[in-house]
């Protein structure tokens, strides 16, 4: 049984008792507590189930590497699935329930999966579950659904917030044990701008628990006089409780603060996501301890060697009150003297090596441990938790010699650099035969736009093994990540440690050696996700041999600890059957994050209406005010119709294309694109631009203009209005501002770099007003101030004055085929000169309306739409717009792809206008059949719909399209298909695409 | 080949598994083969297993320079669909998905095809439009879809938002027959059936020069010696333009990293797929119990297989709005492809300036779904020198301005 000890534990505060549940049972723990430790100190060694088998799950690790406590954490809108118990700081009222079981934890209907594993070996999905076919959706498939999965799903919308932080450092030291501490401290005499961060809530990783001695101190002292030290630097920044997640290109870093977490408040960040940006980065990121392949490795109760230790030094909670300790190094004799030392019974060691000594090893045996070496844990005995173990010869089968009774297992099977951050943005590993891991490269670091390495590994994580030659590597990097970035003030003496004298490890993939099919098909290499040792050896007979096939075929590796534990295992029992050495078979690819990160992390404030920007107009708030029913556009939200109570959102629209056909309407045009062009040669690059001449517009004057991409493809349009000689103004569409300034600037970027243009995109500077009808005139001279009679300003034109109180500069141009008005005021009068407007139009039954009624008007005057009847595959001479195609021009972005063959092809759909025979609106997008069908089966189709709205105007439904010869067939009837269940095609004429006013009387006057 | 079976698994259960066959073999390359593929993708793969399947042409060695199933075909987020709007897409894609029905059937191998659902959500009128105009289309080129409303898209779906105050979801075009498979099924079955009709599947072979006598291809230069051929079919996604200049012409053709990433496993909680492109992101949940997400392909060119952070930020910022439950769930990996993108988004199935080389590529960032499709259609343009599925798709079109543009139907193009 586990428990906490009477004495010891050197990060709680045993005078604050906290209060915790598990699956609903009351705990308690204290300050200083993990989730884990609490959770053994109140004696729960069973603490979830395993993915696929669903076997009773035990804490096994101390750290970010631990795979089986996982549990669900807190309720409603702040549950949370999958939280790591060894990385979740106890806290008063914390909640957690285990998972992947039903109906409980310790009766497990899925552990059925257990009895029949022999039938479910890795890949077992692949060769069956096929027949009969329907069955795969409707049976296998949702019973593996449910029985796969881990945590429950949370339901509701996240009760916290997340931010972001942005961080500009010289050097980014990750890991605060005594390597990072090093580092930082050596890099930060030079003069370098330093961030330390560390993933728990405390600095000195291992050091302090397995007792070294720095600067003749104990590192504890050692540890808070050096963070004491650097705290007061105010070159240097330290940080807990933060990650570093991921490493990218350029010196991009991303870490990972839990703010929260241990204390959850309302109001405060949850997480906080830096993006730090890093001259140099240092990654003293520690080792993960191994696990030994033997069988019932994984039955709750045996745990990694040094996770023991952390437990009984940390938090003062014994794992077990007999616990043997199997090893193939000396570092696991810590823990035997640690357990020891708090006076827990360590029956014996089982040292897998022949004949090692060493200090250690005397140690122990002078306490009085028996160690047996050359031997070997031939199986773990126990249903739900560890009851004891078979001691066998490490050389044999696993014929048992001798039986121990124990409740715990300290298992080391040595330790492994963390090398995901170095090995994230290209750093390559090699293997370190004597220690048997893979450790950084140095040669071949992740390379930065310098083409010099801008990644160093320090410490442990970078192969360097014992406390002295830790600080050393350590003190030695922080100084080199100093001078890469130009940073050499002072030099500190390096903090020194004394030599230790070990014992070598030795390899141990298989325990016993020989151990037969039996034993193989209960050695656990991935806990989490069931793959055992006879999974990985069946995937390589069957010939997945690549370690990413295996990986694949047996899922070692991918659960959440991303096979922190058991990928060098893996791949030292895949080595193994393929009869090749461990370097050659080589690793997966370590992908960030370090450990997952959240989701609300990643997004950070960008979340319901700030989830993007909004732009605003002057008038927006008005819309608001004023029953807008809004349509995202871009990043804008604009009026599609403005809905008065009790009024539909279609009678809304036939409203407002009545009375501003008849009265007086109000648009608010300021979301269209206005970009400035300026320059000597501004005409001339119009001229490139557009498929328009450009240049001989007379300032005054106004011209639609036409774009298009390189391919020939009309892109978008709007009204060029010439200011001066040296000046335009070319209006875009609501979309298309941004993208067609990104496209002029390519251009004279890269293209015509020495031509003597310059743009500005004024979109944002103006607000612009459209006075629409019979009575635009009216309203506009009673607010006074302009001639704006068709004399002084003639259709196409523009000028410069004043409106009432306002400055203004006024375009004649219509897109409704009404008598229309663009009236541009400044932005910052925009709201009082559309109020102004209001209020004079009143007599004149003015009436806002909104993007639909535009549309509405429009097609009614046969004008096209970009986004409706161009949708990227259009040319303007499929259009009828050649008229707006200049034939004087030698040149215009878009001329020689218009000349193509399938371009001229005279098959080509061509634009008409559409009514149908019943006077119903036809529907969007529908096609119209041609007889027969092509060579793939589908049926031929000879045009299609691209507008199509009821007119009030007309009473009936109109319709613009592309039809195949379409001009030339004026009155022919086609048929669209419907696809809203009514039967019968709707048929249509091929008419005149302009169905209002044909000769413009109405926009002339 | 020994077949599976649950009585396989049975039998061999009992002797502890050690009867199962290989796979795959893993032979020698020999001097010469009727037909060369380079690259063991998907794509490759199928074009092989069709040629031999469809065409009796058995004497065939796919040439793979990793490990076969290792470019994108193993990284990209399954979405199955053949909702596309132009008819020379929609007809390769939708053979595709109804190759896609019988698959594990026919290939003897748990390809796990779930045709569980894939709907595009319509955020803007602007969408509502256009995927009313794929459901005309999709109905005169027999491909089931329909346009459905936001009540409808909420039952289908119950964890998405479909009121968030930005982009409110409109509807969806919905196809009930899309749906998902398992990436590395898909190779390795294809793999294992190939291998069984005395194909080679070489792998660790890099083509490092193709070979040509008078403008007609005579074999390929390999990190394993050279190997003659009588017909090249050049496969090979990300890296078509390295080839295709080994064998002496340009391709239209950019490569980029495209990213995607999935959270750690939690119990069902949805059965569709859903694309959202106003917001651009999209989201599935595996059998497993992650949420496969995907997002946007870098704005330069490069071949790392790793992507720029923002892109996943944007994706994941898009999604929890989308799905706001999914704020408390975490990312567990994420992990970038290079995809090859032609100019209009469309693959490229063509002959080549060069007699005898064919070459399928441009598949970007939608490819996986068109495997079984393009295996097919590839496989008989390599055979008899053309295909009514491939008959759009010629190197041609680019010298036309015949393009074959999606950009209507989809933001998002996987
Ligand atoms: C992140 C991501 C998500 C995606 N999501 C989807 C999705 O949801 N749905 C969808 O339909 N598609 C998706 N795709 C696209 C899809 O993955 C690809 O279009 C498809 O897999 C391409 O298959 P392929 O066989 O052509 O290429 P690959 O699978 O890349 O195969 C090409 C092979 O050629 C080999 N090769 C290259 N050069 C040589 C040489 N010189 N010699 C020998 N061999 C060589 C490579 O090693 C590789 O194995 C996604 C892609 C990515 C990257």
């Amino acid at each position: 049984m586990s428990t906490r000890l009477a004495s010891g534990g050197r990060l709680l505060d045993r005078s604050k008792a906290v209060d915790f549940t598990f699956n609903g049972k009351r705990m308690r723990g204290f300050a200083g507590d993990t989730l884990a430790s609490a959770l053994l100190a109140n004696g729960q060694t069973l603490v979830g189930r395993s993915f696929k088998y669903h076997r009773p799950r035990g804490i096994v690790a101390s750290g970010a590497e631990e795979p089986n406590a996982l549990v669900n954490l807190g309720q409603g809108p702040r549950h949370e699935p999958n939280q790591r118990a060894t990385t979740t700081e106890l806290f008063d009222g914390l909640r957690a329930t285990s998972q992947n079981h039903w109906p409980s934890l310790e009766f497990d209907v899925g552990v059925i999966n257990n009895y029949a594993s022999r039938f479910l070996p890795a890949g077992f999905y692949y060769k069956t579950f096929m027949a009969p076919r329907p069955a795969w959706k409707h049976v296998f498939e949702p019973f593996i659904r449910q029985s796969a999965g881990l945590g429950k799903a949370p339901k509701d919308r996240d009760a916290d917030i997340y931010e972001h932080f942005y961080a500009h450092v010289d050097v980014l030291v990750i890991g605060g044990g005594i390597a990072g501490l090093a580092a930082a401290r050596q890099a930060g005499a030079a003069g370098a701008r330093v961030l330390l961060i560390e993933q728990t809530a405390h600095w000195g990783g291992r050091a302090p628990v397995d007792g070294a001695e720095i600067d003749g101190m104990p590192a504890a002292e050692w540890v808070n006089d050096t963070v004491e030290a650097l705290e007061a630097e105010e070159n240097i920044r330290l940080r807990r409780r933060c990650m570093g997640a991921g490493i990218y290109d350029h010196g991009y870093v991303m870490a990972y603060e839990r703010l929260g977490d241990h204390d959850p408040q309302e109001g405060l960040p949850r997480h906080r996501l830096w993006k730090i940006r890093a001259k140099q980065v240092v990654t003293a990121t520690g080792a993960i301890e191994r696990p030994l392949s033997f069988a019932g490795n994984d039955l709750p109760g045996v745990m990694l060697a040094g996770a023991i230790r952390d437990y009984v030094v940390n938090w003062g909670v014994s794992p077990g009150d007999r616990t043997v300790v199997v090893t193939n190094n000396d570092d696991a004799y810590r823990t035997a003297l640690a357990l020891k030392q708090a006076g827990l019974e360590v029956p014996a060691i089982i040292d897998a090596r022949p004949a090692p000594a060493s200090p250690l090893i005397q140690a122990a045996r002078d306490l009085g441990i028996k160690v047996e070496t050359g031997r070997a844990v031939a199986k773990v005995k126990g249903r739900a938790r560890v009851e004891g173990v078979a001691v066998s010869a490490q050389a044999g089968e696993g014929a048992a010699l001798q039986d121990i009774t124990c409740d715990a297992v300290a298992m080391s099977g040595g330790w492994s650099p963390v090398v995901h951050l170095w090995s994230h943005c290209g750093g390559k590993l090699v293997w370190d035969e004597e220690n048997a891991h893979f450790r950084p490269d140095v040669a071949r670091p992740p390379i930065g736009a310098d083409g010099a390495g801008f990644v160093r590994a320090a410490g442990i994580a970078n192969g360097a093994m014992g406390t002295r030659d830790v600080l050393a590597d350590a003190d030695a990097q922080g100084r080199a990540a100093a001078l890469a970035c130009g940073h050499k003030r002072r030099k500190k003496t390096a903090p020194s440690a004394a030599a230790e004298e070990a014992a070598p490890l030795e390899p141990v993939w298989l325990m016993p050696q020989g151990a037969g099919a039996a034993l193989r098909a209960k050695m656990w290499l991935d806990f989490q996700n069931d793959v055992k040792v006879s999974d990985v050896q069946l995937a390589a007979r069957e010939g997945f041999e690549s370690v990413e096939h295996t990986k694949r075929y047996t899922t070692l590796g991918m659960a959440t600890d991303q096979g922190k534990l058991s990928n060098i295992n893996g791949l030292a029992v895949l080595s193994q059957s393929l009869n090749e050495e461990i370097p050659q078979v080589g690793t997966t690819t370590f992908r960030p994050p370090y450990t997952p990160i959240s989701m609300g992390a990643i997004a950070g404030e960008a979340r319901g209406a700030i989830f993007q920007p909004l732009r605003r107009t002057p008038m927006h708030d008005w819309h608001a005010e004023n029953g807008a029913y809004w349509e995202p556009v871009g990043h804008w939200r604009r009026p599609y119709c403005y809905q008065r109570p009790g009024e539909s959102v279609e009678e809304a629209v036939q409203r407002e294309v009545r009375n501003t056909r008849e009265n007086l309407g109000l648009l608010d045009a300021s979301t269209l694109g206005k970009i400035l062009v300026k320059g000597a040669d501004a005409g001339k690059f119009l001229d490139m631009m557009h498929t328009n001449m450009m240049s001989t517009l007379k300032p005054g004057r106004c011209r639609y203009g036409l774009m298009c991409t390189e391919n020939g493809f009309l892109t978008d349009d709007g009204v060029v209005a010439r200011i001066d000689d040296e000046t335009f103004l070319c209006h875009t569409t609501t979309g298309g501002a941004d993208r067609i300034h990104a496209h002029m600037e390519e251009w004279l970027q890269t293209e015509w770099w020495d031509w003597k243009v310059w743009t500005a995109n004024l979109t944002e500077q103006y607000a612009q007003v459209a006075v629409v009808g019979p009575k635009a005139r009216e309203v506009l001279d009673l607010m006074g101030g302009m001639d704006l009679s068709a004399g002084a300003l003639p259709f196409m034109g523009w000028a410069d004055g004043q409106i009432g109180d306002f400055k203004v500069r006024v375009y004649r141009i219509s897109f409704s085929g009404e008598l229309s008005f663009e009236i541009a005021v400044d932005a910052h009068r925009g709201r009082a000169f559309w109020d102004a407007l209001l209020e004079a139009g009143a007599g004149f039954g003015v009436m806002p309306y909104g993007t639909e009624a535009l549309h509405i008007m429009r097609a009614e005057k046969g004008f096209i739409m970009i986004g409706d009847e161009t949708d990227g595959t259009v040319i303007p001479q499929d259009l009828g717009l050649d008229w707006a195609i200049s034939k004087k021009k030698t040149d215009y972005l878009g001329k020689r792809a218009q000349e193509r063959t399938h371009m001229t092809d005279p098959d080509r759909w061509k634009l008409v206008g559409l009514e149908t025979l019943d006077g119903s609106v036809l529907p969007d997008g529908a096609y119209a059949t041609a007889p027969d069908s092509n060579a793939n089966g589908q049926r031929n189709v000879q045009g299609r719909v691209t507008s199509t709205y009821h007119s009030p105007t007309l009473n009936r439904g109109i319709a613009m399209g592309l039809v195949k010869h379409g001009p030339d067939r004026m009155g022919e009837v086609l048929e669209f298909p419907r696809t809203d269940g009514g039967k019968a095609a709707v048929k249509a004429k091929i008419v005149s695409p302009v169905f209002y006013d044909p000769d413009g009387e109405k926009q002339n006057v | 080949m020994k077949r599976y079976s649950a009585f396989a698994i049975a039998r061999e259960a009992l002797r502890g598994h050690t009867g199962w066959d290989r796979a795959w073999g893993s032979p020698q390359p020999k001097d010469r083969y009727d037909v060369v593929i380079i690259g063991a993708g998907g794509h490759g793969l199928a074009t092989a297993y069709y040629l031999g399947k469809n065409h009796g042409v058995k004497n065939v060695a796919i040439l793979e320079k990793g490990w076969l199933g290792g470019g994108n075909t193993g990284r990209n987020t399954t979405i199955i669909r053949s909702n596309y709007l132009q008819d020379a897409s929609a007809a390769i894609y939708e053979k595709s998905r109804s190759l896609y029905e019988t698959l594990s059937q026919d290939l003897n191998y748990n390809v796990m095809f779930s045709p569980r659902g894939v709907m595009m959500l319509a955020q803007t009128q602007h969408e509502i439009r256009g995927y009313r105009r794929t459901a005309h289309a999709n109905a005169l080129q027999g491909v089931a879809t329909e346009f459905i409303g936001p009540q409808r898209v909420k039952e289908l779906c119950p964890i998405i938002n479909i009121d968030g105050p930005r982009y409110p979801v409109l509807g969806a075009l919905w196809q009930p027959r899309g749906g998902t498979a398992r990436h590395d099924a898909v190779a390795w079955g294809y793999a294992r059936a190939c291998s069984a009709m005395g194909m080679h599947v070489i792998q660790k072979c890099e083509v490092t020069g193709v070979k040509t006598e008078g403008g007609k291809v005579t074999g390929v230069a390999t990190t394993r010696g050279d190997i003659a051929c009588g017909k090249l079919g050049i496969v090979v996604a990300g890296h078509s333009g390295v080839v295709a200049e080994m064998a002496g012409f340009r391709l239209p053709v950019e490569s980029v990293a495209l990213q995607a990433l999935v959270s750690e496993p939690i119990k069902p909680c949805m059965d569709v797929v859903v694309m959202a492109n106003t917001v651009h992101g999209y989201m599935s949940q595996s059998d497993k119990g992650e949420m496969v997400i995907g997002g946007g392909a870098d704005g330069y060119n490069n071949y790392t297989q790793r992507g720029s952070f923002h892109h996943i930020e944007e994706t994941v910022r898009a999604l929890v709005e989308t799905f706001p439950m999914i704020s408390r769930l975490k990312m567990l990996r994420q992990w970038g492809g290079i995809v090859d993108m032609t100019g209009d988004r469309s693959p490229i199935l063509s002959k080549t300036p060069v007699e005898g080389v064919f070459i399928n590529c441009g598949w970007g960032t939608g490819g996986f779904k068109a495997i079984p499709g393009s295996g097919w259609g590839f496989a008989e343009l390599m055979a008899k020198g053309a295909s009514p599925l491939t008959a759009e798709f010629g190197l041609e079109r680019f010298r036309e301005g015949r393009f074959i543009d999606e950009s209507v139907a989809a933001g998002v193009a996987h």
